[in-house]
């Protein structure tokens, strides 16, 4: 592997970026539509609309604001507008955000209406994006990103080349300083032995081991109408040629590599505090959800192993997708930034697969589009624990 | 290495994936085994899509399906050595 050079923006809180967003963030669903307005007036802002933040309590709050506050501190985000129904919670978001130094002014709609909100976030807007556009990028070290990884649309492919080209990238950039994570608890189940070994310290591997336990006990057994066979796998899957979870579970544990221990076991969106390395994430398996968890709790480039032609991108994250299956390759190439389905042939080895995820990694990180980013892929979905108030 | 119609991730393991596209009943598969790098052939009995599997050997309804060296299910029907294995015959021990 030849040394990465590569660059980035370095943010007020020393955190690196490798997009320059600048973000319209609702702070709930009734603030979508002021949000977009914005965007359109504003032009080179974006706004992410949602379908919650109304009537949220307990945890699922927390989770809520961790997803918002998150998105908006990504370093991938240069300034960030937010827009709420009323002052509080609106100002939640503000002052979390602004923790980071970066550039960021709330809006609330009551007592002023749509067009006057709409005009005055406008005029920020326009200041932040003007601002934005003049930031430069600089040279950074590797060990400046922050990469995740998820899989999606899986089939056989995805555990014989894309998740093992994943793994191979992370027991060669790990090492040099990166932060890594992986999530998905329901697709833990069957290869949840394998899964626990990898926990950094005994203590870990039982805050692990409780976090897997109580998604089949409070998710699985509280809601199956009768097994789990028709969503895990999913009708994708099982097309792919994937029969079981606990198949499943093993080929999407390719990804993590051999070498690597995870540090900590997260809740959804919460950020690492344990320095470099793996670490894992309480998430769904449902691709968007978990990529918003991931990219808010601060990882700016993802991973993302497909076999049968997952297309989901992220807003704010640009997002790889690595495919094996040379199906895949020939009906849907607008869709792949990186073709590994040379290892099925026999003509590449998982060595040769996760350098040319390195090496297209490099060139993202320094501005190359993905292929969900010229597609427009920007599916931000938020993480509902249960019914709202 | 000429290209291998299935590959098998483990030695230990009693089913393989079909790598190929239109693979038809009756082919002389060259079959490699991934973590040993070491090949054996073996005809396919029926037409198996890319992905899904083939039985290695006889597999009897009750026995555990192995692959990654693992298991991954159970067999809820026979299935012949050659044969496509998926969810007509293998079931989750899970759920």
């Amino acid at each position: 592997m030849n040394e990465m050079s590569i660059s980035g923006w370095r943010r007020e809180n020393n955190r690196v970026g490798v997009r320059n967003h600048v973000l319209i963030l609702p702070l709930d669903d009734l603030s979508n539509a002021a949000c977009e307005a914005v965007a359109n007036n504003i032009k080179g802002t974006m706004a992410i609309p949602h379908a919650y933040g109304r009537l949220q309590f307990g945890e699922d709050l927390e989770v809520h604001f961790r997803t918002l506050i998150g998105t908006g501190s990504n370093p991938n985000v240069a300034a960030v507008i937010v827009i709420g129904i009323e002052p509080s919670w609106t100002s939640r978001v503000v002052d979390g955000i602004r923790k980071t130094g970066k550039p960021v002014e709330g809006f609330w709609i009551e007592q002023h209406g749509d067009i006057n909100t709409i005009a005055s976030a406008s005029r920020k807007a326009k200041e932040f994006v003007q601002w934005a556009s003049e930031l430069k990028r600089e040279p950074v070290p590797v060990s400046d990103l922050w990469i995740s990884t998820k899989c999606g649309e899986s089939d056989t492919t995805t555990g014989l080349a894309s998740c093992p080209a994943v793994g191979n990238m992370y027991d060669k950039l790990i090492p040099k300083g990166i932060y890594g994570v992986f999530g998905e608890t329901s697709e833990i189940t069957g290869g949840e032995h394998l899964a626990r070994k990898r926990a950094i310290s005994p203590e870990i591997e039982e805050k692990w081991f409780k976090m897997w336990k109580a998604y089949q006990e409070d998710v699985i057994e509280a809601h199956k109408t009768d097994d789990l066979s028709d969503s895990q796998p999913t009708k994708g899957n099982i097309l792919g040629g994937l029969t079981t979870i606990e198949e499943k579970a093993l080929g999407n544990l390719e990804k993590i590599g051999h070498n690597s221990k995870f540090l900590d076991a997260l809740q959804p969106a919460e950020a690492p505090a344990r320095g470099p390395g793996l670490y894992y994430m309480d998430t769904s398996s449902a691709a968007a959800e978990c990529v918003t968890l991931m990219a808010a709790a601060g990882y700016v480039i993802h991973t993302f192993p497909t076999g049968q032609g997952n297309v989901i991108g992220n807003p704010i994250v640009p997002v790889i997708k690595i495919t094996g299956n040379p199906r895949t390759v020939r009906t849907m190439p607008e869709h792949i930034d990186v073709d590994v389905s040379g290892v099925l042939r026999r003509e590449m080895t998982i060595d040769q697969a996760g350098d040319a995820l390195i090496d297209n990694i490099g060139r993202t990180a320094n501005g190359r589009l993905t292929a969900a980013e010229a597609l427009g892929h920007r599916e931000f979905s938020m993480t509902k624990l249960y019914r709202s108030a | 290495m000429s290209i291998p119609q299935l590959l098998v991730h483990n030695p230990e393991d009693n089913v393989g994936v079909v790598v190929v596209e239109d693979l038809k009943a009756g082919t002389d598969m060259l079959c490699v085994i991934t973590k040993t790098n070491t090949a054996f052939h073996l005809t396919v009995n029926d037409d198996v899509p890319i992905g899904h599997k083939v039985a290695l050997r006889d597999l009897k309804s009750g026995e555990t399906a192995i692959k990654y060296g693992e298991d991954i299910g159970k067999m809820v029907a026979d299935a012949r050595k050659g044969s496509h294995v998926h969810t007509q015959n293998l079931k989750t021990k899970r759920w």
